[in-house]
């Protein structure tokens, strides 16, 4: 979190000061342990088994809040079945956290209220991403954390505007203001809205599935918008396959990057400072974007260059700025967004819901425990391990992120004055049991390699990882935790698991040792 | 009626229980110049300037760390503060190399100077806040030129060797800032108070670089310097403060989606700093977003519309590539149907760029196959 959502760490760093209680549940040792009462740093990959004990203990030692679970849920009984079987013994022996601090942590959680579950990718990048978010939601149901103020399960977006694409419909599933598109009368009002006919009707592609119908042919024409796809996406070479077989490709950037090598038609787009727009942050937030410089040559803004497209096919979009689209129609066509408008966020930002111009804004869901679908459902969840685990021939867990003074895959921080400087190069980062095994020495290159091929990089000797991970950022070409990563995912959200796959490491030269 | 109420100048106003007197004097907008004091940190009392006259007490008190009490009658601009005000200055303005108008008004000043800028090569440059200083603008309102006492030479040197942070220790004011911004606002521990007297200065970890400490470069400290000890590399020397515009935006890395203001000079972004009492970041930032702007003005932005010819990019302009782009997705559409086309839009760009891509796949192409990087 220090490095992946700096500020809002350091939120949670002054909340320790004034004498918060904060338990980190990590693999790593990172920075934010060091202001922690506990750190649980469990196996990669068992996060369901640890919730399901600590769940197991408050019910077995009747510590759950019996009122919010009586009036506002349904499906306890369910849970209790499940968790009852993940006493803590059994679930150390799947996370590795000890019986007694399993107990310990379900002790101090029922002991205060609100608690705050805050968590980032290292709970959805997993094959069973979905259910370690509903396991974290069941535990918030239990300790009775939910609808209140600091309470919550909070999951901090990895990228600035995770939130608002989402929000905007750009899935395959839904109309911005996650109106489904299977719901005839979603999409009457949008066919009204947009003046045309014959909206399709059933879901469409997930990425890793228009990525594999690249190579069945099934897919044919691929518009990628602001994505390093060959860097960011599980398993490099696979990967670069797909994008070569498309039949034509468009990239809209601002930078040329592994993936418009692939392109037949590269589109040059206005960058983040030469844009009015808005963005909406992890918080649900809504706040302005604004422009500050010309954008270089003839690049244009996003939003204009699909305009011009929708032209060419006939359809007229009125809307003519930032500022019309949204006042003019995605607050118009959005429930949640429908009192949101520029001229109410000229400063501070709004949070949705926020149905009408009057209304204020929602700091946090589920007030007086609603939910959206009336009571709070209990889905309790079986732990399964990742799709690959260590074994003879690669006997260590790699696991990924992001470190702090780069973003993604660079194609902006590296090209900041400054940033470089501070860090230049992918280190894989090694715990020190398994250097001197292994008799690395710090700053060594060494071969990092999994079943999907093999990087050439720096090992990096540090107390943060446990013996038996190797931790790598994506940021660099060279030595990208991606070509090792697994193409395996979440059989629903078809998020990738970035989080656990086997590797095996080794020294350059074997006779070096 | 008269419970908690309190004199300032002559007017009465009420305060909360444990308001600081800089507090009530704040919400009335009566304006007690402070150096040392910084919002959302405990107030130390370091600097002295925000002194003010109380009714009945023997010295003057720091008005940023004297809580209100009740009758109390205070006045803030009484000549006894403001020659004590004055005579702060003028010690502040000696303790370095304040070598602005101000602190090298008078012609003795200026050989001193000239001296002192063979002796240390860094200090022949005019001070980088010049314009942006606080201790400028409380010498020009309360007119202390400085040269009143001997200028005390500063035996640290300038650490230049990190790529973003330049720590100037002889226009340092020791005011404390920086070390509350780092412990007690961005909690990274990396600096403090080091040595004693006259040597004292602010050290990261055991008088290191800042390379070589636990500092993170999120230059809270730079935002937190009130005088040109601390500046950011990027904009020294960039722009004088009247030259440029500040522009609110949102930054463009993580999903914290801290807000910025952009010093905008000439259409170009010369510095970055947080909007104080803004949500959701009360003025803070990280690395990537105070230092991470200058991305934009790189050559290697794509600046026209490119096509692949026989294996390589040939320059187009906009209507070939979009009249391209349009009539290669009518073929394919026409032959395979709408589902044949896919698109991923960008997490990173502006809601109405996503909102815009969805509804060309929808209502244009007919194909819900629109995705994005929210999984990943
Ligand atoms: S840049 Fe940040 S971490 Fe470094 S000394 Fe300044 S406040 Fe501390
Ligand atoms: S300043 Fe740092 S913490 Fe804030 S939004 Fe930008 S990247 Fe995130
Ligand atoms: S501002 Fe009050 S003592 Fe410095």
């Amino acid at each position: 979190m220090t490095e992946a959502h700096p500020v809002a760490a350091t939120f949670v760093k002054n909340a320790v000061r004034n004498g918060a209680k904060l338990i980190v549940a990590d693999p790593r040792k990172h920075r934010l342990v060091d202001f922690a009462d506990l750190h649980l740093p469990l196996y990669v990959g068992s996060d369901i088994a640890l919730l399901n004990g600590i769940m197991h203990v408050l019910i077995k030692e009747d510590l759950y809040d019996h009122q919010f679970v009586e009036s506002c849920t349904v499906g306890f009984e369910a849970l209790k079945e499940t968790v009852m079987a993940y006493a803590p013994e059994r679930a150390c022996e799947i996370c590795g956290i000890c019986p007694d601090a399993i107990r310990e942590v379900a002790r101090l959680l029922a002991s205060v209220k609100p608690v705050m579950v805050c968590y980032t990718l290292g709970i959805t990048e997993h094959t069973c991403g979905k259910n370690n978010v509903m396991s974290i939601a069941n535990l918030q149901m239990l300790l009775g954390n939910m609808g209140v103020e600091y309470g919550g399960v909070n999951p901090l977006r990895g990228q600035n505007n995770v939130q608002g694409a989402c929000d905007m419909g750009a899935l395959p599933n839904v109309f911005n203001g996650y109106q489904a598109v299977t719901d005839a009368d979603a999409r009457q009002k949008f066919e009204r809205a947009w003046n045309t006919t014959a909206l399709p009707d059933k879901n469409g592609l997930m990425i890793p599935q228009m990525m594999e119908h690249l190579v069945t042919g099934k897919v044919k024409g691929f518009y990628i918008f602001g994505e390093n796809l060959a860097n960011t996406e599980p398993d490099i070479k696979k990967v670069e396959h797909e994008l070569k077989t498309a039949e034509f490709l468009v990239c809209q950037d601002i930078f040329p990057n592994e993936t418009t090598r692939f392109a037949h038609v590269i589109l040059p787009a206005a960058a983040w400072s030469e844009n009015d727009g808005t963005f909406t942050n992890s918080e649900r937030r809504v706040n302005r974007v604004r422009t500050a410089s010309p954008a270089p040559g003839v690049a244009k803004p996003n939003w204009w260059i699909f305009k011009q497209i929708a032209e060419r096919w006939g359809h007229d979009w009125p809307s003519n700025s930032a500022r019309e689209i949204w006042d003019n129609e995605i607050s118009v066509l959005s429930p949640s967004l429908a009192g949101i408008n520029y001229d109410r966020i000229a400063d501070d930002g709004l949070q949705w819901p926020c149905p009408t111009t009057d209304h204020p804004g929602t700091c946090f869901l589920h007030q007086n425990g609603e939910f959206t679908c009336g009571l709070g459902q209990f889905n309790p969840v079986e732990w399964t391990p990742p799709a690959e685990v260590p074994d003879k021939d690669y006997p260590y867990v790699l696991s990924t992120g992001r470190r702090l003074y780069h973003y993604h895959t660079r194609t902006q921080t590296g090209r900041c004055e400054g940033l470089n400087d501070l860090l230049s190069e992918e280190t894989a980062d090694i715990s020190m049991a398994d250097a001197e095994a292994m008799q690395i020495s710090d700053q060594e290159m060494i071969t990092v390699k999994s079943r999907r091929g093999s990087v050439q990089v720096r090992a990096r000797i540090t107390e943060e990882v446990p013996s038996g991970m190797v931790w790598m950022a994506f940021h660099f070409r060279e030595g990208n935790a991606n070509w090792l990563t697994h193409p395996a995912f979440d059989p629903d959200t078809l998020t990738a698991e970035y989080k656990a796959c086997a590797v095996a490491i080794e020294k350059m030269s074997p006779n070096a040792g | 009626m008269s419970e908690n109420q309190i004199f300032i100048n002559g007017n009465p106003f009420f305060f909360k229980e444990g308001q600081t007197i800089l507090e009530v004097a704040s919400e009335q907008r009566i304006d007690i110049p402070t150096l040392c004091f910084l919002k959302d940190a405990i107030p130390t009392g370091a600097c002295r300037i925000c002194v003010v006259e109380v009714k009945g007490a023997r010295n003057l008190v720091p008005a940023c760390s004297t809580p209100a009490t009740r009758n109390m009658d205070v006045s803030t601009e009484s000549p006894r503060v403001i020659e004590s005000r004055r005579l702060t200055l003028e010690l502040l303005l000696a303790s370095g190399n304040h070598n602005c108008a101000i602190g090298s008004s008078d012609e003795k000043d200026w050989t001193a100077f000239q001296l002192g800028a063979q002796a240390h090569d860094d200090h022949e440059q005019l001070c980088p806040a010049w314009g942006d200083c606080r201790l400028q603008d409380l010498a020009y309102r309360y007119q202390v030129k400085g040269g009143q006492f001997d200028r005390v030479e500063c035996k640290h040197p300038t650490e230049t060797v990190n790529p973003l942070i330049m720590r100037d220790f002889s226009r340092c004011i020791l005011c404390g800032r920086c070390v509350q911004a780092c412990n007690e606002i961005q909690v990274n521990q990396a600096i403090s108070f080091g040595y004693r007297g006259v040597d004292t200065k602010i050290v990261a970890g055991g008088d290191r670089a800042l390379v070589n400490s636990a500092c993170v470069f999120c230059g809270e400290c730079v935002q937190a310097c009130p005088v040109g000890a601390l500046v950011e590399k990027k904009s020294r020397f960039a722009a004088r403060p009247w030259e440029t515009r500040k522009i609110r935006t949102t930054c463009p890395y993580c999903g914290v989606g801290c807000q910025l203001w952009l010093h905008v000079k000439d259409e170009k972004i010369v510095k970055v700093t947080g909007v104080e009492n803004g949500a959701p970041n009360q003025g803070r930032l990280c690395v990537k977003g105070r230092f991470g702007f200058d991305f934009i003005y790189s050559e290697e932005r794509l600046k026209t519309p490119l096509i692949r010819e026989n294996g390589r990019f040939r320059e187009a302009g906009w209507d070939e590539a979009l009249d391209l782009v349009s009539d290669t997705f009518k073929a394919i559409i026409a032959k395979h149907g709408s589902d044949a086309v896919a698109g991923v839009s960008c997490a990173r760009s502006i809601n109405e760029d996503s909102y815009q891509m969805q509804k060309l796949f929808r209502a244009v192409f007919k194909t819900n196959n629109i995705d994005h990087c929210a999984r990943t």
